[in-house]
């Protein structure tokens, strides 16, 4: 069996979103199997409409929000939603909603990208990480 | 790393594409490739240089090499399983 990097994906913004994907694809091609769960402004981030067009970054780096998008998109940086597309094409990504957030949030499996696996809940999310090597919370 | 080699070698052309993007386009090329097969990763990304002989190590490929060109590196590798 192949090591675990289970990722809790809490935030919504580009900022966060980007370093998740890179680091599920660093697990991926470290031959791990990578399990998201995706809660709050996480899950609301995987709305199938928002997936390619979120420019959002947190309060703190506000202000460096236009030229990093801008630096991103002259050097070809692929956005935070493709990476994690290319990482599951690759390797074993599995990508949960928390069901929580789901219902809190009137979701439906429609509104969310087609890269989410399933809807699970907190406890279910638990027994999964418990026996991963590296447990993250972005 | 003989530069006579007559043996057939995939080239992979990811300059511009920063770290993760070559590692990633070589694992691509790996899963596409048959046991025996060279691939060549051109890569201007400082990372891969590390990266790569480390995953090759561990994903039990053989790293044979790197050549360095003006603003790039080309990385081979042979895939062993």
């Amino acid at each position: 069996m192949s090591d675990k990097l289970a990722i809790v994906v809490f935030s919504g913004t580009v900022d966060r979103l980007l370093p998740a994907a890179i680091i599920a694809s660093g697990g991926v091609a470290m031959g791990m199997d990578v399990e998201l769960f995706l809660t709050f402004w996480g899950l609301n981030a995987f709305r199938k409409d928002s997936v390619n067009s979120n420019t959002r970054f947190s309060k703190d780096y506000e202000d460096m929000a236009p030229l990093m998008m801008q630096v991103m998109k002259n050097k070809n940086v692929p956005s935070w939603f493709e990476m994690l597309k290319r990482a599951k094409e690759i390797g074993n990504v599995k990508v949960h909603a928390c069901a929580m957030t789901y219902d809190l949030l009137d979701m439906k499996k429609e509104d969310l990208a087609d890269i989410v696996d399933d809807v699970i809940g907190v406890g279910e999310f638990i027994s999964i990480a418990k026996d991963a090597k590296i447990t993250l919370f972005v | 790393m003989s530069e006579e080699n007559k043996e057939k070698i995939k080239v992979i052309d990811a300059r511009g594409s920063f770290c993760p993007g070559p590692l990633m386009e070589l694992i691509r090329a790996i899963k596409q490739s048959n046991v025996g097969d060279i691939i060549e990763v051109w890569s201007s990304d400082q990372g891969s240089q590390r990266d790569i002989p480390m995953w090759a190590e561990k994903a039990g490929h053989e790293f044979l090499g790197v050549i360095h060109e003006q603003g790039y590196d080309r990385i081979r590798v042979r895939k062993k399983r």
